[in-house]
């Protein structure tokens, strides 16, 4: 299991990513559409990078997903899985598993959003299994 | 009938350091610059192109002319980490071409062990737009590249033990080069057994940290006549810069499907006319998944290619990274692009040691790859021929 000592930094937050961190504090994670091809991307931007369009918006994830990848950083102080989480919104996240016996992490396996906190006491959000 | 060359690389220096104590950055740089130039058999006063990256002090270019008394006309910072290099022997091909210079100097250096700062730790981003998103997750280097591992191995059932052939490789070579950080041959066995870095990788999957650095002379072929046969011609090139597509991308590929097919391409070539390949490994999987990606094996088949030995000189069909590469010899400045270069150039040359030598070297492919493969990525492919190529 991930120990609790394990320390998050706080997120960078700018004018482009303000509306997400706001979100993830509320318990929301905030994916970007645009509006003119219609695709998904993230990580947010107000340009689509897809189609270059600037009308996106956002709209809420339902905070479902499948490990695409991860990895164990076994040498550090307090070892954590690091991961790409593919959504059900059909993009692919960097994020951290939680709540998984690191032996027993496996590629495709469902996994949800959940949250921890960081050293300032912001909300991250992280996946558990499903 | 020989082939045509834009340019040619005129000189090549490897600096013979791994602890640059005592040095500054900036000397570095110039040792290596004026060891390039008497490989060459040119002057300082002779160059007129000066290319360097993110590796070298002040404001790159701007603060080294200076330092190194250069006279220039043309000047390129191009930053594409690790594979900096090969971007720049391809724009100093395209500069000569267009006759902007006709003797263009590429300096690296670096002094990350001096400066007790391993590649291994949680990465810099400075500030790029991703790090809101990434960093508070800790990615550190081989944590990235360990991703790209995991999802290979999930994909097309590639084992850590055939990853592991690559650092055997690399070993058998490096037991030749006497200023290789780690002479002592190792066993696959060896390399599974050693610690767990970030699964799959373990600490013999990765690549050493050292200072050093290293320098390139491209010329005209109008030079290169005047210089003799140990001129190396620059037949082919290919860049580009692979990311994460706003959140839709497969680790498993890296840029070299595309930098490859350009540079091979523009050689006129295919990859089973290639005698010898240097092959950036900062990792064990950053080598199995570019030589897929190249076209030297079918996608996913990367595993079996390199257990069979393929790699290691005397032994297999493609000979790779003779010198000992990053996972043995050195990696300068955590940038192991231009040494890439520099052991294709021996190896064109007949320089390369004798144990390693690949007979009859007329073809080599350098490549490399910058950033990481976990994310955003440079990539840069040269097709390299010897001087009767």
């Amino acid at each position: 299991m991930n120990s609790p000592e394990r320390r998050y930094p706080d997120p960078v937050v700018d004018d482009e990513s303000r509306p997400f961190w706001e979100g993830i504090e509320q318990g929301v994670f905030l994916l970007k559409r645009c509006r003119s091809c219609s695709r998904t991307h993230y990580y947010p931007r107000s340009i689509c990078p897809h189609c270059g369009s600037d009308d996106t918006g956002w709209y809420r994830s339902a905070g479902q997903g499948c490990i695409y990848s991860y990895s164990v950083a076994r040498r550090e102080a307090v070892p954590y899985a690091i991961a790409y989480v593919t959504l059900d919104e059909g993009v692919t996240v960097m994020t951290n598993l939680v709540g998984f016996e690191f032996d027993r992490i496996r590629v495709g396996a469902r996994v949800r959003l959940d949250f921890v906190r960081t050293e300032g006491g912001k909300r991250l959000a992280v996946f558990q299994p499903a | 009938m020989p082939r045509k060359a834009k340019a040619f690389i005129a000189g090549a220096y490897e600096h013979p350091t791994r602890l640059a104590t005592g040095k500054t950055l900036a000397q570095l740089h110039a040792e290596v610059a004026m060891g390039a130039l008497r490989d060459a058999g040119l002057e300082k006063s002779d160059v007129d192109g000066y290319f360097c990256a993110g590796d070298a002090p002040g404001l790159g270019g701007l603060s080294m002319a200076e330092y190194l008394g250069l006279n220039l006309r043309h000047v390129d910072s191009t930053e594409t980490g690790g594979s900096s290099y090969l971007v720049h022997v391809a724009h100093a091909v395209d500069a000569i071409a267009a006759g902007r210079c006709s003797v263009a100097l590429i300096t690296l250096a670096g002094r990350p062990r001096a400066d007790g700062v391993s590649s291994l730790g949680a990465r810099s981003y400075g500030a790029s737009p991703d790090v809101g998103f990434e960093m508070p997750y800790g990615p550190t280097v081989v944590s990235l590249y360990a991703m790209a591992a995991m999802r290979h191995m999930h994909e097309y059932g590639t084992t850590p033990e055939q990853l592991a052939w690559v650092k055997v490789a690399a070993s058998q070579h490096a037991q030749h080069n006497p200023l290789a950080m780690l002479r002592n041959t190792v066993s696959v066995r060896d390399v599974v057994e050693s610690p767990v870095v970030a699964d799959p990788l373990h600490r013999l999957d990765c690549c050493v940290v050292s200072d050093g650095g290293g320098a390139l002379v491209v010329v005209s072929p109008e030079i290169a006549r005047t210089l003799g046969d140990r001129c190396v011609k620059v037949l082919g090139q290919g860049q580009t810069i692979k990311h994460l597509n706003g959140g839709s991308f497969d680790l498993t590929q890296t840029g070299a499907v595309q930098s490859g097919r350009a540079a091979f391409s523009e050689a006129g070539l295919a990859p089973a006319d290639i005698d010898y390949v240097s092959i950036y490994d900062s990792f064990t999987i950053t080598v199995l998944i570019t030589l897929e990606d190249l076209g030297f094996c079918e996608k996913g088949k990367g595993g079996q290619f390199v257990s069979d030995g393929n790699l290691i000189s005397g032994v297999g069909k493609l000979p790779f990274n003779t010198d000992g590469g990053g996972l043995c010899n050195n990696h300068p400045g955590n940038r192991g692009g231009m040494t890439k270069v520099i052991e294709a150039v021996r190896q064109l040359r007949g320089e390369a040691h004798p144990a390693v030598q690949v007979p009859d070297c007329m073809l080599a492919l350098a490549h490399g790859t910058g950033g990481t493969i976990g994310t955003r990525m440079g990539s840069a492919t040269l097709i390299l021929g010897g001087n009767n190529a």
